[in-house]
């Protein structure tokens, strides 16, 4: 069942994180193999012709692609292990709602933090206050999003908490001060080797980001 | 037990189509209502509070929201006519071209309306990239989901509206003489009654184009 397994990936990319996770989570062996984004490997090309993106997993010689797939990938092939997605259809669904919703909104309101000036990025800010304080609501008491133990949601947040510091630092905000309940989880989920092993170092991050902003000739 | 299976959705929808089609594939029966998104109702604001969109699917008072999360709920939750495989690398395959219809073909053919001149011709070479990508799935195949309609088949039904409303103004986007796997799909699938059920009627089909045309982005609202 566990086979060949590699995941081509980039260091700082919140969706390859997401998919480490869930490896980590369940303690399942396989090769990383870090890629450069200015000059892909020909496997990449070849595993993901249509997007030409990481994260790619491939097991088995097929690849998976998109990190939401891959986590619900690893989930059903290794679904004794640790499971990230309930059981029941309504969580479920619940869980996949609010997947999309930090698909939908937080990568790239936080693009625009780093990226923007003024207006355009106050209002980025603004929205993604916004949006976690919904993600706080929809967290409650709870421990994790998946109740007691890691779940689906988390795995698809947490990486995100990588780039606050890079965010904060850009936009000149505190994201715990907004919202305390949200940083609070973080450290939770942060206590567990799955979770801080597949994150990289919130300084490092930042230092890229203003090395792409550089690249990109942004102030 | 007493099931209750309800649809807020929107006729120019394809996302509550899309939703509309499923339903019907299982053949689960259903309340609709159609919402008027400049006047959504109460229960739609209350049941999708994060988004305010149309489709949710209600059931049993416990709402869903977003088309693919209704979808797979419903195969979970309804276990007849499965419309994703079992398989797991089959399951993400099906997925995998189903979001990039949604991520990447359907935002395209929305940008389309808004262009004109070469920036028209570009975005349609850009279309029939992405249509060369479905084409490639469809080798050997009856429907994207194989011996029967599934999962890719439901979301892919946007080719067969862009065929029918490519008809009426006389724009074909959809390249059928390059991709005749994709058309002979589309004429496999309209052969379909429950498939008819979820087109837009010929009376609406215009004013289809027409709203198509005006409010791009999403034409769930």
């Amino acid at each position: 069942m566990a086979g060949e397994l590699v995941l081509l990936d980039f260091w700082p990319s919140p969706f390859g994180m997401r998919s480490r996770i869930a490896l980590a989570e369940k303690g399942i062996p396989y090769e990383y193999r870090e890629e450069d984004l200015r000059n892909k490997s020909d496997l990449l090309l070849q595993m993901n012709p249509v997007h030409k993106k990481i994260p790619v997993l491939i097991h088995n010689g097929k690849p998976v692609c998109e990190s939401v797939i891959q986590v619900q990938y690893i989930d059903e092939v290794w679904h004794d292990k640790a499971p990230l997605i309930p059981s029941d259809p309504y969580q479920r669904a619940v869980a996949r709602f609010w997947v999309d919703f930090i698909d939908k909104k937080i990568y790239e309101l936080g693009s625009k933090i780093w990226k923007t000036k003024g207006e355009e990025q106050a209002n980025a800010k603004k929205e993604f206050i916004e949006c976690l304080k919904l993600l706080e609501g929809e967290l409650g008491d709870k421990t994790y999003f998946g109740g007691e133990s890691l779940g689906y949601v988390d795995v698809a947040l947490v990486p995100f908490y990588s780039w606050f510091y890079a965010y904060e630092k850009c936009g000149d905000f505190s994201i715990e001060a907004e919202c305390p309940k949200m940083i609070a989880w973080v450290k939770r989920c942060m206590q567990k080797e799955s979770v801080a092993k597949s994150l990289p170092d919130q300084e490092k991050v930042y230092e890229f980001i203003l090395q792409l902003k550089k690249v990109f000739g942004i102030e | 037990m007493e099931e209750e299976v309800k649809l807020h959705g929107m006729w120019a929808s394809p996302f509550s189509r899309r939703v509309e089609l499923a339903l019907k594939l299982k053949a689960i029966p259903y309340q609709y209502i159609e919402e008027d998104l400049s006047n959504k109702t109460p229960s739609l604001l209350r049941y999708n509070p994060v988004h305010k969109k149309v489709p949710v699917l209600v059931h049993n008072d416990k709402p869903v929201a977003e088309s693919m999360v209704i979808i797979e709920y419903m195969d979970e939750t309804w276990e007849n006519n499965p419309f994703l495989p079992r398989d797991p690398y089959e399951r993400a395959m099906a997925r995998f071209y189903a979001k990039f219809i949604d991520d990447k073909l359907l935002p395209t053919l929305a940008k389309l309306g808004q262009t004109a001149g070469k920036e028209k011709e570009e975005t349609i070479e850009e279309i029939h990239e992405q249509q060369k990508v479905l084409e490639d799935e469809l080798k050997g195949k009856q429907f994207f989901g194989g011996q029967r309609i599934g999962y890719l088949d439901i979301v892919a039904m946007i080719l067969v509206w862009l065929h029918l409303t490519g008809s009426i103004t006389g724009q074909k986007v959809l390249s059928t003489e390059k991709f005749p796997l994709i058309y002979e799909w589309i004429e496999r699938v309209m052969k379909m009654e429950v498939v008819n059920e979820c087109l837009i009627p010929e009376e609406k089909r215009q004013d289809w184009i027409q709203l198509a045309q005006r409010a791009p982005k999403s034409a769930s609202n």
